[in-house]
């Protein structure tokens, strides 16, 4: 038991990355047992992950280091630098990699029956399985340069993904070229950076990386290759434009890890700005381009999605607003970062609240596309002036869907509320106006769920859809965890604020805390 | 001056990549001017990795009392050069799938996700 937990950290790349090559050979035995088993490797791989979660709860960061004698030793003798490569998983990282371990977990479960009638199915869960092993690296990686490998695992196996489908038409492969030029490009770019800090301070290791920071020129070119591309990375406005389409084209399932992985560039991000940098970039600027990319994405977001037909591009476009708020909240936090009193008063606070929105929006956004990916099993379409009077014969989906669309639009007793309300507080106190933006949008995510609930759901049974049957178990029971979790999340917001979502925060804000863990007590 | 020749380089093949990634309307020059990107940023890499009065890291051949160099930047440019085989392959491998589809791979015609 100790051993597991002593090795957790390998383990959890370990167990899916390993099972991700398995997949073709136990596919080519037996196709019938391919997605438990994909599943029961996920469960484990989400067990492991609680498990560490708990570690890291009680008794703080965990770090392992890889090819050492001791997982625990980051300095072996002789050397001022650490050498190896290093996971470093702390408040923060764990955070992160409990959603992409719940989220993983329940898309292989819900793909059990959504993708029984696809072929390639080996294909499709070596490459879910190698995706989440990217999302967890990229989440856990104390090195800089082991960043950039697992942001391309994850986007090479996402643009696979999200062209799953392009042997019935063209348009998700048309989605995978933007997705892959997109990504392709980010991740050189991060590359770069990383070369420009290679070429100064010649180590990898971050926590070295920031315990050295100088803030040259070379550092402020580095900051700015990476604000962009990871920012372009998560679908933040002005560089949005392959979100709508790569979260529409690919399969339902897939979309909601998807979003997940996006999250996994925005932990990134702050990390960056948090973790790297910290108070010695100038925090009112970067702060502020944060909360101005926050806000752009949040009002064109909603204001584009209101106008959609497609019910998935409609969510991907809530999906860039709801970005906008997490932004906005870390921006806030960042702004105020080198000044205590209104970080104490407001900022810890904003933080915690778009913080805790990653999860909340993780939860409801998936659950979201899990109820489209539904309604597409069982009708076809996903143009929403071509579906009507569902409710009568998806009794289910229409209540899970009901409970997502009032969680994204902050209707309490739902977990959008608890972190929206956490934000309009505190944004209130450091700008008024932002705030109000803040609500505003929420208003317009009402409106624009109100209208695909009037024209899916509602109305009287149509001639087309007179046999259209509940969905399977399987993907009744992804829905309903990922339900389940919202509302008890939006009933007990305080229990996961103080328990989980804080040590997250201070994982990021305090960043002596994160270098000492490497370099020994400074 | 002559040292600083690698790092224009560099330049010139990322300008190079973004001005074909701008301004070019085919799939497959957009796959050229990301692999021109890359080769910049493998050429960056590797141009960190000299030190002067220092010799290459092979061990059984460094002369006597020579520093050798940290052999990272060059352990980078594999690694990234591997991914980049990856990357490259699996674009133009959608690039095909594209011009199946819709028998063309200019980028103005291929837009039936715009709304």
């Amino acid at each position: 038991m100790s051993n597991i937990l002593t090795h957790s950290p390998a383990l959890v790349m370990a167990l899916p990355l390993l099972a991700a090559f398995l997949t073709p050979v136990v596919g080519r035995f037996n196709r019938k047992i391919l997605g438990w088993f994909i599943s029961v490797i996920l469960g484990l791989t989400l067990g492991i992950t609680i498990l560490m979660a708990i570690q890291i709860l009680t008794n703080g960061s965990i770090i392992y280091v890889f090819g050492g004698s001791d997982a625990g030793l980051t300095l072996p003798s002789g050397y001022t630098v650490p050498i190896r490569i290093i996971f470093h998983i702390d408040g923060m990282g764990i955070f992160m990699g409990l959603i992409t371990a719940v989220v993983s977990f329940l898309a292989a479960i819900y793909s059990l029956s959504f993708m029984q009638k696809e072929s390639g199915l080996e294909k499709y869960y070596a490459l879910l399985l190698l995706l989440a092993t990217g999302m967890f690296g990229m989440e856990f990686t104390g090195d800089i340069f082991n960043f950039f490998v697992f942001l391309e695992i994850a986007s090479i196996s996402s643009v696979a993904l999200i062209a799953f489908r392009s042997t019935f038409a063209g348009e998700p492969a048309e989605a995978g070229f933007k997705y892959m030029v997109v990504s392709s490009i980010s991740a050189l770019m991060v590359l770069f950076a990383v070369g420009l800090f290679y070429g100064q301070y010649d180590v990898l290791n971050m926590a070295t990386i920031a315990s050295v920071m100088q803030f040259t020129q070379l550092d402020k070119i580095a900051l700015i290759l990476l604000v962009t591309v990871l920012s372009m990375k998560a679908g933040s406005v002005p560089m949005h434009m392959w979100t709508p389409d790569a979260y529409s084209e690919a399969p339902a399932a897939i979309t909601m890890v998807l979003v997940a992985a996006s999250q996994a560039s925005l932990y990134a991000l702050f990390r960056v700005c948090f973790s790297l940098y910290n108070i010695s970039l100038n925090t009112v600027t970067i702060g502020w381009i944060i909360i101005i990319l926050g806000v752009l994405s949040m009002f064109i977001g909603v204001t584009m999605a209101i106008i959609q037909k497609d019910i998935k591009r409609l969510m991907a476009y809530h999906a860039i607003s709801q970005t906008g708020y997490m932004l906005l909240g870390v921006g806030v936090g960042l702004a105020v970062l080198s000044n205590p009193v209104s970080l104490n008063s407001f900022g810890i606070k904003a933080m915690e609240g778009s913080i805790f929105h990653i999860m909340n929006h993780a939860m409801y956004k998936g659950l979201l596309f899990l109820t489209a990916g539904a309604l597409f099993y069982r009708t076809g379409t996903r143009d929403l002036n071509k579906m009507g009077g569902l409710a009568n014969n998806m009794i289910y989906t229409t209540i899970f869907f009901i409970i997502g669309a009032a969680a994204i639009a902050g209707i309490p007793p739902f977990n959008g509320f608890a972190s929206k309300l956490i934000i309009y507080e505190s944004v209130f106190k450091f700008n008024p106006l932002l705030s109000i933006i803040a609500m505003l949008v929420s208003i317009l995510t009402l409106a624009s769920f109100v209208k695909v609930f009037h024209s899916a759901f509602l109305g009287p049974k149509l001639e087309q859809y007179k046999k259209v049957q509940e969905v399977p178990k399987s993907m009744l029971f992804a829905m309903a965890t990922l339900a389940c979790i919202i509302v008890i999340f939006g009933l007990f917001p305080d229990v996961i604020v103080k328990n989980l979502v804080h040590p997250a925060v201070m994982a990021l804000i305090n960043q002596t805390n994160y270098t000492a863990t490497i370099l020994g007590g400074i | 001056m002559i040292g600083n020749f690698p790092y224009i380089a560099v330049a010139i093949l990322i300008g190079l990549g973004v001005y074909t990634l701008i301004f070019k309307k085919n799939l497959i020059k957009i796959a050229i001017g990301i692999t021109l990107i890359e080769s910049g940023a493998n050429l960056f890499l590797i141009t960190l990795g000299y030190r002067k009065g220092s010799v290459a890291p092979i061990y059984t051949q460094a002369p006597e009392g020579m520093n050798m160099v940290l052999p990272t930047p060059q352990a980078l440019t594999l690694t990234s050069i591997v991914i980049g085989v990856a990357t490259t392959a699996l674009i133009l491998s959608i690039a095909m799938i594209i011009y199946k589809k819709y028998g063309t791979i200019n980028t103005d015609e291929v837009r039936r996700l715009k709304e």
